[in-house]
């Protein structure tokens, strides 16, 4: 079917300020966005730019705002969103990040509040004598699993009233890497994390407002994860 | 104005392979790593299964098993030194992740858990074995996401979106490489005493692929470009489980939990030609089969696909779960979240109620740069080149032969990333800087400045179309000799018309434009060179399956390919040349060929 996409387009060598491109182009209902957004960049206008890779949901380059919510462009069908000839889909840009150019944002800051919650493996204690490896239950396993299918796409970031009101808000990604560590029965670094989750911008910010939960491609419950690491603060235990 | 940066080492790409030799590099040297991508998009994290490695945490298991494996599963065509390397170095690297970090599964006494996989089984060949250490279908995922933490961590350097266009080589000598920073196109030098390629795949090529977009093998290009050979480039792996017509994979994970192939007359055809291992026999032999069983019409509704099974109701029936077990609902979701996720996605089906379509996609380069076991690329058949790296899917050691088992992906990034790092480390500290010339970038800015002036009327994706048209039609599963000739001669049409391209962004803000079109260049080298590396083998091994040579044929070619151009040239550019191919030993240790029965 034809439909119309209509992109929010921007580029700083050119326009002063962002501007909507419409594009028709002919879909199939099984067809991604990204392969409508393909189409225009490939046989239409060769200036239009995002970031993709591996096109089915794990890499986290494409999360844009289709149709006014946050999603990977890879992992909405066209029969989700249209119906018929002539029914519009919009793109645009995740909001909260300084556009770059069309869909491209600037992901440093958010990349910058991800590496501020320490967001690997610590334990200094010496591995195990036999050389093999550290051992751990499958509950407690499983207590941090949640956390360990972020992609980093910052589509529940990008999404938050909280980040938006605030780009200082370390942000419910961040926040979810800090949860897969702090609920690691192997790691030692649970209260540096804590500390600085427990600071004016840190998990506190959040106003539980779901939009984060929503957002996530991965269907990682974050609102709750968040909850948690609240909890944590608030008792002073890691349950 | 091209900029300057000094290193002692530079590491083209940031998947597992890259990162880990980074990990290992800066313990003792100053690396920067170089990446196309961010980190944590390299297609390391599409990665599905596992990693194998000889734990025994399920059942008795050896390395010597695993090497014995690969080796068969390669078709012979492994280099069994390097093959030993692997699955010995294949246990210390998964405890290394493990130490890192890395959230594997566990069983119940606390250990790493493990599952079967294709072509891995016990005591040389007697039944599958549970030897792929796994985290649910996201091993790959964790093990990017745990090498970029640890990256993190140790305060490597990074140099993200940065497109990596020619690696310097001059006397033999690695000096360095140029890239173009995406976000302003403007070119950098990086002056370094060693350089590792780890830039990953190029399946791009094919129009059914697993392969991400980004997967154009540009640094395999500039080596060729430079000179360089590549070995066996012939041997391309079609994974039997692609989603049909997408191409995304499924995991041989579901297999290893117990789902069958179906054909369309509701028959287990596996069970006919491999009755030992079944559905579990190496890729390359269940790829062949599934258009077999196409071309004798028993494709689903006499198209050219079949049907994954994996409903527990249907694994039951045919007690195909691990160790003849029964399999629930639950485990499967737990086991297999992403692939069912894909399956519902993509197809609109409920993998647990119904069958899934699948068809064979392009899938993984067994060929590539040549080297040694300890990621050193070769000149030829002997000569080293003094500083220059390469491991990962672009590299061929060769463990993977003529067809690389599941999961040993994972492994060799993981081996020979850290082989390769730790070597490149120690080379550093008695290395000196060897000199650079002052117009080492002058080619890519030549090129660069060509391709974004050009005024054509050929789109890049119109002739990207044709390419992977052309290679997934006539370079596919099953080959002959007047098919692979229309192959290499219609690539280089496609490289004419490439001469007349079409550009529409001149700006230097994320010009893409120019970047995709530079791709597509370097993949019409790689096809070329694909294509014409399968018509000069004239023999039926592993992935290579031709109908007009259907044996393997030990007595002419029990030896790697190595492909050289020929018109004697160095540059960046798409090249204009017929190439030479030349043959290399294939390193025997233990293991003599024998005939590949499952």
């Amino acid at each position: 079917m034809k439909i119309k996409l209509k992109i929010k387009r921007f580029n700083p060598e050119k326009n002063s300020k962002p501007w909507w491109g419409e594009y028709e182009v002919d879909v199939e209902p099984t067809d991604r966005v990204l392969d409508a957004l393909h189409q225009v960049k490939w046989f239409q206008d060769g200036t239009f730019n995002l970031r993709r890779s591996c096109a089915h949901g794990v890499c986290g380059s494409d999360a844009v705002r289709i149709n006014g919510q946050n999603k990977l462009a890879c992992k909405v069908l066209m029969r989700d969103i249209v119906k018929k000839d002539g029914d519009t889909v919009t793109v645009e840009p995740i909001l909260g990040l300084k556009v770059i150019k069309d869909l491209i944002v600037d992901m440093e800051p958010f990349f910058a509040h991800y590496r501020s919650v320490m967001p690997f493996f610590v334990n200094d204690e010496p591995t195990p004598a036999d050389g093999r490896e550290r051992l751990q239950s499958i509950v407690d396993r499983e207590r941090y699993d949640q956390g360990t299918k972020c992609i980093l796409c910052a589509a529940c970031t990008t999404s938050c009233p909280s980040f938006w009101s605030n780009e200082e808000y370390v942000g419910p990604a961040a926040v979810v890497q800090a949860h897969r560590f702090i609920f690691d029965s192997r790691d030692r670094a649970a209260a540096e994390r804590l500390e600085v989750l427990n600071q004016q911008m840190g998990v506190w910010r959040c106003r539980t407002a779901f939009n984060c939960t929503n957002a996530c491609p991965r269907e990682i419950p974050i609102t709750q994860l968040i909850g948690e690491v609240k909890q944590t603060l608030a008792t002073g235990e890691i349950k | 104005m091209t900029q300057h940066h000094q290193f002692d080492a530079v590491i083209v790409g940031a998947g597992g392979a890259g990162l880990m030799a980074a990990l290992h590099a800066s313990k003792k040297a100053n690396v920067a790593v170089v990446t196309k991508l961010y980190p944590t998009r390299s297609h390391t994290g599409a990665a599905q299964g596992g990693i194998a490695a000889a734990l025994g945490n399920m059942e008795p298991d050896s390395w010597e098993w695993h090497a014995y494996d690969t080796i068969k599963g390669g078709d012979y065509l492994v280099d069994q030194d390097a093959a030993e390397f692997l699955a010995k170095d294949a246990i210390d690297a998964v405890l290394e992740l493990e130490h890192l970090g890395l959230p594997f599964d566990r069983t119940p006494d606390g250990k790493i858990e493990q599952r079967r996989f294709g072509g891995h089984t016990a005591n040389y060949g007697e039944k599958p074995v549970m030897r792929a250490c796994k985290a649910a279908d996201r091993t790959g995922h964790m093990i990017l996401q745990t090498l970029y933490q640890n990256c993190i961590k140790q305060k490597v350097n990074f140099f993200n979106e940065y497109f990596v266009t020619d690696i310097i080589v001059q006397d033999n000598v690695c000096r360095g490489i140029v890239a173009i920073n995406i976000a302003d196109s403007e070119v950098h030098v990086f002056h370094a005493k060693a350089v590792m390629i780890a830039s990953g795949g190029f399946g791009k090529m094919f129009k059914v692929s697993s392969n991400a977009h980004t997967l154009t093998g540009d640094p395999v290009a500039a080596i060729y470009r430079r000179g360089l050979p590549l070995e066996d480039m012939e041997f391309f792996q079609f994974h039997p489980t692609g989603i049909y017509k997408l191409g995304i994979l499924l995991s041989e994970a579901a297999r290893g939990e117990g789902a069958i192939f179906i054909n369309d007359k509701g028959e287990r055809f596996m069970e006919r030609y491999m009755p030992t291992l079944k559905d579990l026999a190496p890729r390359d032999i269940c790829s062949r089969y599934i258009y077999e069983e196409v071309r004798a019409g028993r494709g689903i509704g006499g198209k050219d696909y079949v049907y994954m099974d994996f409903r527990p109701d249907v694994i039951n029936r045919y007690k195909s779960g691990p160790g003849g077990k029964e399999v629930t609902r639950e485990h499967m979701e737990k086991a297999l979240p992403d692939i069912i996720e894909f399956v519902r996605v993509y197809l609109g089906v409920d993998p647990m109620k119904d069958p899934v379509p699948i068809q064979p996609t392009a899938h993984y380069a067994m060929g590539g740069i040549p080297t040694d076991v300890d990621g050193r690329v070769l000149a030829d058949n002997n000569k080293i080149v003094t500083g220059l790296y390469a491991a990962g899917e672009c590299a061929c050691v060769s463990v993977h032969g003529a067809n690389r088992l599941g999961t040993n992906s994972l492994v060799d990034i993981v081996v020979f990333g850290r082989r390769g790092g730790k070597h490149m480390a120690e080379f550093c500290k008695s290395a000196n800087l060897a000199p650079l010339s002052p117009t080492a970038a002058n080619d890519t800015i030549g090129e660069f400045d060509r391709i974004r002036a050009s005024k054509g009327t050929e789109r890049a994706a119109n002739i990207r179309n044709d390419m992977q048209n052309l290679m997934t039609s006539y370079v596919g599963v099953f080959r002959n000799g007047a098919d692979m000739q229309k192959a290499v001669d219609g690539i280089r049409e496609l490289k004419k018309r490439f001469k007349n391209i079409k550009i529409d962004d001149t700006g230097k803000i994320f010009n893409t434009d120019v970047l995709e079109t530079f791709e597509l260049g370097c993949l019409l080298d790689i096809a070329e060179i694909t294509a014409a590396a399968a018509l000069n083998r004239t023999e039926t091994r592993g992935g290579h399956a031709r109908e007009d040579y259907d044996k393997r044929d030990d007595v002419n070619w029990l030896n790697h390919s190595m492909a050289y151009r020929t018109d004697g040239k160095s540059d960046v550019a798409v090249t204009d040349c017929n190439i030479r191919f030349e043959k290399k030993p294939v390193v025997i240790t233990k293991y003599q060929p024998k005939e590949r029965k499952y």
